[in-house]
């Protein structure tokens, strides 16, 4: 899609400036509705636009990206504009710098039109915990987007932009794209650097795009990816041209299933029919479909529920209401924490700050933290071993497809269960893709149903070229 | 299952002040989420090392050399700062 309009702006078919109002007619007629986004910076927007198209008009070359409109999540910050990560802890906070990614968007002329909803902090599976405003799922307003990148994906499953950024610690950019019916990106942990993303889970968080097709996210990914400076746990890879590998074929990719994990107890039979017809397709395509082992795979959710509130309870120290974010005035400095804290941060937030300092406090640690930092271990071993014998391992998203607003909110686990294939890759630390395999019905309506494939560290290219290749065919 | 006052020191240690209501919701939430993670229990990991950093990166430095930021960045970080004093974060007494 972003190719196609690519082309468009450099034939002078469409300038940006009509693209992009366009599109901002669409968020005008929808977002009441879908609840996508936070904000819209329609002058900025239109602003680069105009530049955009004078570039064009005078002969100039445009980057893929230039011109055309694109949402990020509001955890990524814009310099001199708002950063809420859907709290009240940071209402009206302002961010002093670009994020890397802005930046290097920002320097290739893409244009930002607004600010997407999100799950508190990236805390959630639903984007309910946003304390602004609901999400809606644009195939039934009465479900979940699921999340936490849920105001991004939506925004680009009902045409309000044309690709959107999202992060990434256990399923959010994955999750809402297996809900919504699109690809969603989690590319392997330092492959895009995390500089100005406020700050979730440190040693899982990772930028990725949400987008219509794979060409899309091999396209966004060639933009936002490589070393900086200025995150030290980026990859020192440079940045390729992704779209390069995409060559439609799959012949003879060896493709793991890990089967017990799969049929574990708690996937709908739809998805499992839908599930086993993909497979089916992958054979069809040329790619040789086999059963795997990942004995530890199943260990991969109480494993990131003990070590994600552990680095959340340290991350979100910072919001003492001294700095920064809103403040509440105490009877001394500590009675003000305890107040700002209470008054900031929401409920989810505070059971993760809770559940992590316990977990991290003295006398428990070696039982929680560092046992899970070992059965980590373990679970990296396991796909070792698995990419000895094949090339990528293909799971369901999500057990379940998208379910109704309040259905999980009083039940924190049952919220968590829904991560169970997804989080596996960022307790690896693979890259991983959610594509559309097709839909299931649930209660009359038809709802998308995504496939997941895991690659290799920083084997971006084989991962991106199977899904495309299944997509185009 | 955690007791009142287990929850109630969990909150202190980590800053946030709760009601009672929330004291007894979070005695049962942390409490269920605990019990999920004994299944780990079950897993030997005698010989088996933490992870450090998932891809294996150790040590990045940056440059040895002195930078000097001079005003960089002070306005629009002090801009948001709740309470300041002659472009000064103020705070209540500590001692």
């Amino acid at each position: 899609m972003i190719k196609k309009i690519h082309e468009q702006l450099k034939n002078g078919e469409v300038t940006s400036v009509d693209l992009v109002k366009g599109y901002l007619g669409v968020i005008k007629e929808k977002d009441q509705l879908l609840g996508a986004f936070l904000s819209v910076r329609e002058e900025q927007a239109l602003r680069t636009a105009e530049l955009v198209d004078e570039k064009i008009t005078q002969g100039h070359e445009i980057e893929m990206l230039e011109g055309i409109p694109f949402a990020a999540k509001d955890n990524m910050n814009v310099a001199g504009e708002e950063v809420t990560c859907a709290s009240k802890a940071l209402e009206g906070y302002k961010a002093p710098y670009d994020a890397t990614v802005i930046a290097r968007l920002k320097e290739m002329g893409a244009v930002l039109v607004g600010k997407t909803n999100m799950d508190e902090f990236a805390m959630g599976a639903s984007t309910e915990t946003s304390a602004y405003k609901k999400t809606k799922n644009p195939h039934d307003t009465s479900r979940v987007p699921g999340g936490s990148s849920g105001g991004s994906t939506v925004a680009v499953a009902s045409g309000e932009v044309v690709w959107a950024l999202g992060s990434d610690t256990g399923g959010s950019i994955r999750q809402p794209a297996g809900f919504c019916g699109i690809v969603g990106l989690k590319p392997t942990y330092g492959r895009v650097s995390r500089y100005g993303l406020i700050a979730m889970a440190s040693s899982c968080d990772q930028i990725g795009p949400l987008t219509n097709t794979v060409e899309d996210a091999a396209i966004v990914l060639s933009a936002i990816s490589g070393e900086d400076k200025m995150d030290a746990t980026s990859a020192q890879s440079p940045a390729k041209d992704y779209t390069k590998f995409l060559t439609g074929e799959m012949s003879g990719v060896r493709i793991g299933v890990p089967r017990a994990f799969v049929d574990a107890e708690g996937v709908d039979a739809g998805i499992r029919e839908r599930f086993e017809q993909a497979v089916e397709k992958f054979r069809g395509l040329g790619a040789r479909v086999e059963d795997i082992e990942l004995p530890y795979a199943k260990y991969a959710l109480p494993v990131y529920y003990i070590i994600i509130p552990s680095e959340v309870s340290s991350n979100m120290a910072r919001f003492d209401g001294i700095r920064f974010g809103l403040s509440v005035s105490g009877e001394n400095v500590t009675d003000g924490y305890f107040k700002t804290r209470a008054a900031g941060l929401g409920a989810e937030v505070k059971r993760r700050v809770m559940l992590g300092t316990y977990a991290l406090s003295a006398g428990y640690y070696d039982a929680y933290y560092k046992k899970a930092q070992k059965v980590r271990s373990l679970i990296r071993r396991d796909f070792e071993e698995a990419y000895k014998k094949v090339d990528l391992v293909l799971t369901p998203t999500s057990p379940e497809v998208a379910f109704p607003f309040g259905s999980k909110t009083e039940d924190p686990l049952k919220m968590y269960l829904s991560d169970i294939f997804t989080v596996t890759a960022n307790m690896a630390g693979v890259p991983a893709i959610s594509f559309p395999i097709g839909t299931s019905k649930d209660n009359g309506v038809d709802l998308p149903v995504g496939g997941q494939l895991m690659g290799k560290w920083f084997d971006e290219e084989n991962l991106l070229r199977v899904a495309d290749a299944y997509e185009r065919n | 299952m955690l007791t009142k006052e287990e929850v109630e020191h969990i909150a202190e240690l980590a800053r946030i002040e709760l009601t009672q209501e929330e004291t007894t919701k979070y005695q049962k939430d942390l409490s269920s989420i605990l019990a999920y993670f004994e299944q780990l229990q079950e897993i030997d990991t005698n010989n088996v090392e933490p992870i450090g950093h998932i891809t294996g990166m150790t040590n990045m430095y940056r440059e040895d050399r002195e930078e000097e930021f001079g005003d960089l960045g002070r306005k629009e970080i002090m801009e948001n700062v709740p309470d300041t004093k002659d472009n000064f974060i103020r705070v209540k007494a500590v001692l």
